[in-house]
């Protein structure tokens, strides 16, 4: 790969992770499925777990049909007190892999509740795994591990 | 002094939820009492040298299986000055060291090393009286049965199986019924309500049938489904036992559910695909066993929520997921997938952590306002429904006693 192909992919990368961010922020999270592939998959997961070699996830979603599911039920079925979140993501890492890419980053959260002052919800890592589908940048695979196992009260909006 | 206003139990004082006087004397007397706290399952630390960080009340402590497998829970406090001695939620060692002074101690607590006991040159050095035997950890009482691990404070308990009394323990022992468990894994979350709040939302069937879009739906839990509410003789643990619906159609019970969703439906259908695994009929068991356990089996999630007091007005909840060694894929699978229904993110538990959320700012300056908790009258006997209220009145019918309120 040249060095001007690593910048193209690198700003390709960094559009996928912002629109993330934007549908999980700004909305419509209805939206966010479709940058999964259809056999893509999400999990948040604390460090905790990962340390111990426990499989648990807060969220898993093993399919874009399951993470359509969880969004459904965010937007629909879940009573949660109204609140806005803010993701951040820096520091990518960035490794191909065949036809995909291996991508870490760094990730934060900030939650808002309605009335409450802004707080930062987690911080921790992304493992994902990138790939061209459909023309498009998608995850094939998600994976936010928190730094904390201990979650503020509720985990609504995925990490 | 507070003093209980009235008879019985059907009406609660906000101020159990908020006062510091009140939940400083539940330190004591509820966790620190003649209570068996569940502090970890032994599945946590298989091997000789495993180790756990847990709390009583407040109080932290070490779980820690010893050389000859026996387990010991120990105040996590060293005896000099009382530094925390153990700075990790797991591990594994051979003794356990102050980082201060160094004072170490062996797995069963006992004080094993001061530096410099005798001095340096002839200098400084203990008491010559200083009796090394006397400053082990404290050692609490320790109970196991079928894999899950209890502690008290109190020094004479009874035995756990007398503690639960006959009911309770058949039903404890149907998801503990012997078998090797394999953890999942383990969520935590802090929640800003009360501790209390907690035990009631899970004695509170009633809340279940209408708040749970989720469960309401799927027919997981519904107010008209076969179901049973069940106590110990003192009240003080009990539980919700009830059989998922095959017949989903709406109905006079669903009328009154403004929640109820008739045309939903999951794009991706395993998170249902629930397989039949007790002998009894039952698809959901949730016990709750005072003064700080529950435990959880709704469809193929199994866990225990450890309730951990953090001040009058929050709490941690440790959920503690787990299957069985003898799992086969597919079952560990599903137990993963099923998981998503509970913990902080959980499809059903996630209406819990937020309405306990608005219970707490709902009470917080309320000194004289009361909960009213009349639902299925005002006693505190079984029922064989869940619409129902009376496993709260009995909780509290216990903790007044416990309390002396």
């Amino acid at each position: 790969m040249t060095e001007a192909n690593d910048w193209q992919i690198r700003a390709e990368i960094e559009a996928l992770y912002a629109r993330s961010a934007e549908l999980l922020d700004e909305g419509p999270i209805s939206a966010w499925p479709s940058l999964f592939t259809e056999d893509g998959s999400y999990k948040a997961v604390t460090r905790e777990n990962v340390d111990q070699g426990w499989a648990l996830a807060l969220m898993l979603c093993e399919s874009r049909a399951a993470i359509e599911d969880r969004v459904y039920a965010i937007e629909h079925l879940s009573l949660t007190i109204p609140r806005r979140t803010r993701h951040l993501t820096s520091a990518l890492r960035i490794a191909p892999e065949g036809n995909a890419w291996r991508v870490e980053a760094n990730f934060v959260m900030f939650e808002t509740l309605a009335g409450a002052q802004t707080v930062c919800f987690a911080a921790g890592l992304y493992r994902d795994k990138i790939v061209r589908a459909d023309g498009a940048l998608r995850f094939q695979e998600r994976t936010a591990i928190s730094d904390s196992a201990l979650i503020r009260n509720s985990l609504v909006i995925p990490l | 002094m507070r003093s209980w206003p009235g008879n019985g139990t059907h009406r609660v004082p906000y101020w159990v939820y908020t006062d510091p006087e009140v939940y400083a004397d539940e330190l004591r007397k509820v966790f620190g009492g003649k209570s068996w706290n569940y502090v970890g399952l032994e599945a946590e630390i298989p091997e000789a040298g495993n180790f756990k960080r847990s709390k009583v009340g407040e109080t932290s402590v070490i779980v820690v299986r010893g050389k000859d497998g026996e387990i010991s829970v120990l105040k996590n406090q060293c005896a000099h000055r009382g530094l925390e001695v153990c700075r990790q939620d797991y591990g594994t060692t051979r003794t356990f060291q102050c980082p201060y002074h160094q004072w170490t101690y062996r797995l069963d607590g006992a004080l094993s090393g001061v530096p410099f006991i005798r001095g340096v040159n002839g200098h400084g050095g203990m008491p010559d009286d200083f009796v090394r035997e006397d400053h082990n950890l404290q050692r609490l009482s320790v109970t196991t049965r079928h894999g899950a691990i209890f502690a008290s404070e109190a020094s004479e308990m009874e035995p756990l199986e007398d503690y639960l009394g006959p009911k309770m323990l058949a039903l404890f022992d149907r998801v503990f019924d012997g078998r090797k468990l394999r953890i999942v894994g383990v969520s935590r979350q802090r929640i800003p309500g009360n501790w209390k709040l907690m035990f009631e939302n899970i004695k509170d069937p009633y809340h279940a049938s209408l708040l749970h879009v989720f469960l309401v739906t799927f027919g997981l839990f519904r107010a008209d489904n076969p179901s049973r509410t069940e106590m110990d003789s003192t009240g003080r643990h009990s539980a919700l036992i009830s059989r998922r619906s095959t017949n989903l159609a709406p109905n006079t019970a669903t009328q009154e559910m403004a929640s109820f969703h008739e045309k939903l439906e999951l794009h991706d259908k395993r998170l249902l695909d629930i397989v039949k695994e007790f002998p009894d009929s039952a698809t959901v068991v949730m016990q709750t066993i005072w003064p700080n356990l529950i435990v959880q089996q709704q469809a193929n999630t199994l866990a225990t929520r450890q309730i951990v007091p953090v001040g009058p007005e929050a709490f941690d909840l440790v959920w503690t997921f787990f299957g069985y060694e003898a799992d086969d894929e597919a079952m560990r699978a599903r137990r993963l997938r099923h998981a998503n229904l509970m913990g902080p993110a959980g499809f059903v538990s996630l209406d819990d952590s937020e309405v306990m959320d608005l219970a707490q700012r709902g009470i917080h300056c309320d000194e004289s306002g009361q909960a009213l908790v009349e639902m299925g009258g005002r006693g505190t006997e079984d029922h064989d429904h869940i619409v129902t209220e009376t496993a709260i009145r009995a909780f509290y019918s216990y903790y007044r006693s416990a309390m002396g309120l």
